[in-house]
């Protein structure tokens, strides 16, 4: 394993593109943040803005219009970028697979590297995903 | 040829680019650390600063359409230059005495301008307008600042009747008069406008601007842009130190080194607490603040300066 892979998957800087979600994800997103859990421990913080981004974070179900947005996020992100889709809704379209406005799953837009399905997924699984992706990042 | 290879490597290894960039990296873990603990967390680990910086420069470098190529990629190198050579000019008259010139306290502080001018620079060539908002409040906040900031350094100037490191650290320091104290204080308020840090981080106000004046920047000029801010956090209290409370006197030996490194840590403490109790103010406050009540105290302490060396 290189420094330098050891020094991305040491930093990672998240960026959360929440596609029209209930904001229960975004809440539990957040949860990793605060002092109980505190993902800064790991060197993970969230950014403004996706230029500054190692990890694009996605929550909710990409309906026709924020799809074309998601891409857009997708193409301006500096490589390499891990995307993480939390929450059923993110993941497969959950309760609104199906409907007249969401086409397809995400993963069918963008490459994602880790799915975390649940709804809302609790902070722990979170972490554990983390865990797993990183793992995955230093077997690369 | 010694003589030029000496100014090489004091640029580029101990006062200068080396030393300055690591220990800046060790404060800003110093300043995550403090935050996370007053906001009871645990905090990132030590080595983290240097992870990020790593990290910085294996990422994709991505030129906005539209943005100036050379400008945007130059600016950040622009502001590494200034803070290096700013701080290889302060430190070398505080382990050799003798290496000083007349003139260098005012190089130092254009130099110290020199970064600030490099962020306003980069967002305007980025062709973002959110990073032109950011770069257009830097802007108004370098004005705001510099003028009660040269008001506090002209106190010990006054006092020694000399505009050399120097003969300013060999004279008995400022901050042991009132008119000392009051600079002091000014210049610790202007600090941290310098440093944009919380009250005063609207250039990049992660929660309005998303990062502001760096929006567009990535990879290795992101990366450069971080270490500049390091190094300022670093570069800014020694020099407060240096022309108002004594230095950090390297050459006198172990106890006033010690001292010196205490001042730099306490002003550090002092200046992550007010960033992590204030709330960011909006800009026309900042330069209200600025130009009203902290010029008019760079203006007491100058005339109390006077008035004490009558």
């Amino acid at each position: 394993m290189s420094f330098t892979v050891n020094a991305l998957t040491r930093s990672l800087n998240v960026f959360h593109l929440s596609g029209s979600a209930c904001n229960n994800c975004d809440i539990e997103i957040l949860d990793v943040l605060t002092p109980r859990y505190d993902a800064e421990r790991f060197g993970i913080v969230l950014v403004g803005s996706i230029r500054h981004a190692d990890v694009l974070l996605l929550s909710g179900a990409f309906n026709r219009k924020s799809a074309v947005r998601l891409k857009r996020v997708y193409e301006e992100a500096p490589k390499p970028i891990v995307v993480v889709a939390v929450g059923s809704c993110a993941c497969t379209g959950n309760i609104f697979a199906g409907s007249y406005n969401i086409f397809e799953p995400v993963c069918n837009y963008i490459p994602i590297d880790a799915f975390l399905p649940g709804c809302p997924p609790k902070p722990e699984a979170m972490i554990s995903a983390i865990v797993k992706l990183i793992g995955k990042l230093k077997g690369k | 040829m010694v003589r030029y290879l000496v100014h090489i490597g004091e640029v580029l290894i101990f006062p200068g680019l080396l030393f300055t960039a690591v220990i800046g990296l060790v404060t800003s873990w110093i300043d995550r650390k403090v935050t996370a603990r007053v906001q009871m967390r645990v905090g990132p680990p030590f080595l983290q600063p240097f992870y990020d910086i790593v990290k910085y420069m294996i990422k994709e470098t991505c030129v906005p359409a539209g943005a100036s190529k050379f400008v945007f990629l130059a600016a950040p190198l622009f502001g590494l230059a200034a803070v290096t050579v700013a701080s290889t000019i302060l430190w070398r008259p505080m382990v050799w005495p003798e290496k000083s010139f007349i003139g260098d306290l005012i190089v130092v502080l254009y130099l110290l301008t020199i970064p600030a001018v490099s962020v306003v620079i980069g967002s305007f060539a980025s062709a973002n307008p959110i990073a032109s908002i950011g770069g257009s409040r830097e802007m108004k906040l370098i004005l705001s600042y510099e003028l009660p900031f040269i008001l506090a350094c002209l106190v010990p100037v006054i006092k020694t009747g000399s505009i050399e490191f120097g003969r300013i650290l060999a004279e008995p320091m400022a901050a042991a008069s009132p008119a000392g104290i009051i600079a002091l204080i000014v210049a610790i308020v202007c600090m941290q406008a310098k440093l944009t840090l919380v009250p005063f981080d609207m250039p990049e106000a992660e929660t309005e601007l998303t990062g502001g004046a760096y929006v567009e920047y990535s990879g290795p000029p992101l990366g450069i842009f971080k270490l500049t801010r390091a190094m300022m956090l670093f570069t800014m209290p020694v020099f407060l130190i240096t022309v108002l409370w004594g230095g950090i006197p390297l050459h006198e030996g172990a106890v006033p080194a010690v001292l010196g490194a205490v001042k730099y840590v306490g002003l550090i403490v002092i200046t992550v607490l007010i960033r992590n109790t204030a709330p960011r103010v909006r800009i026309d406050q900042a330069m209200k603040f600025f130009w009203g009540p902290v010029t008019l105290f760079g203006v007491i302490a100058v005339i109390v300066a006077f008035i004490e060396g009558l």
